[in-house]
């Protein structure tokens, strides 16, 4: 089998939910070695979130924990018992990482904090995923994806300023938590390994949206600057850019957005065929992008243009005059996207229960060591035995913890 | 706080541009890998450093706060060193000028990536054909080299050289459907740059991955992340949903699948708060906590499903409510009675919130043309490794002297002929528009 970039990496994972799952996804699709910790019964939460097939619930075949819990082996732990702790912490001196997402305090009170853990492994990493950070006076503070990006990310100023903010599609600033704890995950185990010494990770879900996602740095920095506060836009004001044409058009079949006005406003005009109504130099000025009156008449001659084309016809005809735009794609235009599946961005996993289903595919490329689903998301508690038996378990005591419930 | 940073000793090139790729190496800079922005005083790529390298007041005055937003809406001398949408991301950088339109300027890359572990790039792909530039080439000169190009959709394929910002991006891999108002059409969509954060993350995500590799096998290689691709799992559920039930999923606005959620409007002009009330227990909670007005004991709102089934008319009751509520106040209310909700935070909410406040969350730095303001810093904490802002956001050329005469040992003479000839400086050339 091919080597993976992250295969001399063992992980143990007792998060839940989307974003810890997307952070030991991204680690065991490219190799990590992960073992998912589940609570024996119930498991990781997100089984009980939908989609499911035909709409019909069932823990083995929610869409979120199949997609997000690709090549991880899975065991039941009752974290409350004495017995479950004892595993944990074997386990955990076993890893190169811990990454946990369950509220501040909880790990402690299981007796599974830093302090613990590290006594067990110095090497250690531990990275915390949680709503606001370990400290702090929001730390117990409840949350969801809508709150999280309203107070660390830009809710405040997307949408349009005649209704309330808008959030983003699905639970993005989750995965996005989820992705910069991988990262942060792998450079403290560099770090351990350089200096022998593990450390603790403290993601904040907020500041996650607040650091990164949607250019929120951009106008935070812009307030610091100059005591801007960065507002919604009047529905139909061309926003972001400057100038025209910005923004999502109806076409023949949809939408289509254009970034094209300003410095780019001459590459549109090459799209259109430079229509009579629109050449003459008094277009190509920065006080013509700035002239509502002078947007009417381009509108009335693109408006049309659009009407007469589909999303395919004119993204073909942007793209030869190098406008930057692109199609409003739905799910199913996307996964009907033959170049999409040409460049093999789609995975495709056989699961015991669910069957066979596409999955997206990979994130990025990597030239020697690749991405692969080397196992689907597990069932609960499916390498319960396996991974045991590795801590040197008898079938015995194995039997024992079962009928302890602790696992 | 003793540790070296996890990537010290690590030089990444950086040639990346507007913020997906910008955003990567900010995050390598992060954790102490020498970032060296590859730039040019003989080409403006916009919107990488402004509009346009010396745009007119007006302009300025009118761009909205992300790219207007220059201390005093002022581009001072050098406008490109003081744009929001650059400095946010240029913390720990350095910058050098060479023209890699011309051979010799080329041989001055060359003989960077022979010292370099990492280069980074997010052009489009013909443009790093016509600069002659690939990854074949440079293994030559360093074999254990690390390359990670950050194309809109791939460097492959009829998509290579289409033309693309993050916000084009989402609405091809369908995230722009699954957001928007649920009583207005898709028009409406404003711009988010989602797939450009996440490229930026999946980015220095993707070139710690492989620094693995090079450390257990001294081996490098090249890697491609399409940021169209690299979103995709981000809509994992709507994916998921295609390929299990072949369903397109609309926008639900601000609702929850689930839930009952809402952005709130609250006292005072265009505030607003974010309530989610996940199940039975919650909405207990929440009823307590706004005094158990009646109407949250009539019989449309009995039951979760029924209060999902009346969300229109429940919101119109929670509104009366928020409407009488400062934000601020309203959340901590809320919280305090273990109901999750989140006052929407302006930039200025933000830049004075006590938690983000006691998380530090702002660090103060210097640059020459702007002065000292405060940034926000790395989007995580880490116990033992000192990350913090070293260095403000870097000016055009700032480490011109410290790459050519340091690191690549030129002399004076040989540095004083290369300003002569337009490669090093510290600004755009006169005719650079």
């Amino acid at each position: 089998m091919t080597q993976q970039a992250l295969s001399d990496i063992s992980v143990l994972d007792f998060t839940h939910h989307i974003a810890g799952p997307y952070c030991a996804k991204l680690l065991a699709d490219y190799g990590a070695e992960v073992i998912k910790v589940e609570r024996p019964g119930t498991g990781d939460t997100a089984r009980d979130i939908g989609p499911f097939p035909n709409d019909t619930p069932h823990p083995e075949k929610s869409g979120t924990f199949l997609h997000l819990n690709t090549n991880k082996r899975s065991i039941t732990l009752d974290l409350k018992s004495d017995e479950g702790r004892r595993i944990a912490l074997d386990l955990a001196s076993r890893a190169d990482a811990v990454i946990e997402s369950f509220r501040p305090g909880t790990m402690d009170k299981f007796g599974l904090g830093y302090d613990a853990l590290s006594e067990a492994n110095p090497a250690l990493v531990m990275t915390s995923i949680s709503n606001f950070g370990q400290t702090g006076p929001y730390r117990d503070w409840r949350g969801s994806e809508l709150i999280f990006y309203g107070m660390g990310g830009e809710l405040y100023s997307t949408g349009v300023s005649e209704k309330e903010p808008l959030k983003l599609g699905g639970t993005v600033g989750l995965y996005q938590a989820g992705t910069v704890a991988a990262y942060a995950t792998l450079g403290a185990i560099f770090a351990a390994r350089d200096n022998g010494e593990g450390q603790q990770v403290d993601i904040s879900i907020m500041e996650t949206q607040a650091g990164s996602i949607d250019r929120r740095m951009s106008m935070l920095l812009a307030y610091q600057y100059n005591g801007e506060i960065t507002r919604r836009t009047p529905l139909g004001a061309a926003s972001g850019s400057g100038g025209y044409p910005a923004g999502v058009y109806p076409c023949a079949d949809g939408f289509f957005q254009f970034t094209g006005g300003g410095n780019y406003f001459t590459r549109v005009l090459d799209m259109l065929d430079y229509p009579e109504e629109l050449v003459g130099d008094e277009w190509l000025t920065p006080e013509a992008q700035a002239d509502e009156d002078m947007q009417g008449l381009f509108d009335a001659v693109f408006y049309p243009w659009l009407m007469e084309r589909n999303k395919a016809e004119i993204w073909e005809r942007a793209q030869q005059s190098r406008v930057l735009s692109g199609p409003l794609n739905t799910m199913e235009d996307l996964q009907r996207d033959p170049i999409f599946h040409e460049r093999g961005a789609f995975a495709e996993a056989e699961h015991p229960e669910a069957g066979t289903l596409r999955y997206p595919g990979r994130p990025f490329i990597m030239g020697a060591t690749p991405w692969a689903i080397r196992r689907p998301a597990p069932t609960l508690g499916q390498h319960t035995d396996e991974i045991l038996a590795e801590l040197g378990l008898s079938d015995s005591e194995i039997g024992q913890l079962r009928d302890g419930g602790i696992v | 706080m003793t540790q070296r940073l996890p990537l010290e000793g690590i030089r990444v090139l950086d040639m990346t541009v507007v913020w997906a790729g910008p955003y990567c190496t900010t995050l390598l800079a992060d954790l102490g890998a020498e970032v060296i922005r590859v730039e040019s005083i003989q080409i403006f790529g916009p919107p990488t450093r402004g509009s346009s390298a010396r745009p007119p007041d007006f302009v300025i005055k009118n761009l909205p706060p992300f790219i207007g937003g220059m201390p005093n809406r002022d581009g001072g001398k050098r406008p490109w060193n003081r744009y929001p949408l650059f400095n946010a991301h240029a913390r720990n950088k350095r910058s050098m000028t060479v023209d890699l339109l011309r051979p010799e300027g080329k041989d001055i890359f060359n003989r960077m990536v022979a010292i370099s572990d990492v280069l980074v790039e997010n052009n489009p792909t013909e443009t790093m054909q016509k600069l002659g530039i690939s990854y074949d080439e440079l293994k030559k000169i360093n074999p254990a080299l690390i390359m990670l190009r950050m194309p809109a959709y791939g460097n492959t394929g009829p998509y290579q050289n289409h033309r693309s910002l993050g916000i084009h991006i989402e609405g091809v891999i369908g995230h722009s459907l699954l957001r928007g108002y649920t009583d207005l059409d898709a028009s409406a969509n404003t711009q988010v740059y989602m797939a450009d954060a996440a490229a930026g993350v999946g980015g220095a995500f993707a070139v710690a991955c492989a620094l693995n590799h090079r450390r257990r096998t001294g081996e490098g290689q090249l890697m491609e992340l399409s940021q169209a691709e690299n979103s995709v799992p981000y809509l994992g559920q709507a994916f998921m949903d295609y390929s299990m039930n072949g369903r397109s999923q609309a926008t639900l606005g601000n609702r929850h699948p689930t839930a009952i959620q809402g952005v709130y409007p609250c006292a005072g002009d265009d505030r607003w708060i974010a309530i989610t009330i996940f199940d039975e227990r919650d909405w207990e909670l929440f009823s307590e906590a706004i005094g158990n007005p009646d109407w949250t004991r009539e019989p449309q709102f009995a039951m979760h499903e029924s209060r999902r089934g009346n969300h229109d008319a429940l919101d119109r009751h929670i509104s009366e409510w928020t409407r009488r509520q400062d934000h601020r106040e309203a959340m901590s209310l809320l919280q305090t009675h273990g109901v999750a909700a989140g006052a929407v935070l302006d930039q200025r909410d933000a830049a004075e919130d006590p938690h983000l406040r006691e998380r530090a969350m702002f660090e103060e730095a210097h640059q020459s043309d702007v002065g000292t303001y405060k940034y926000p810093r790395a989007p995580f904490k880490m116990s033992q490794s000192d990350v913090r802002i070293r260095r403000g956001p870097v000016t055009l050329g700032q480490d011109n002297e410290y790459v050519y005469k340091t690191l690549l040992k030129l002399s004076d003479a040989e540095y004083d002929a290369l300003v002569e000839a337009g490669h090093i400086g510290d600004e755009y050339a006169e005719h650079v528009g």
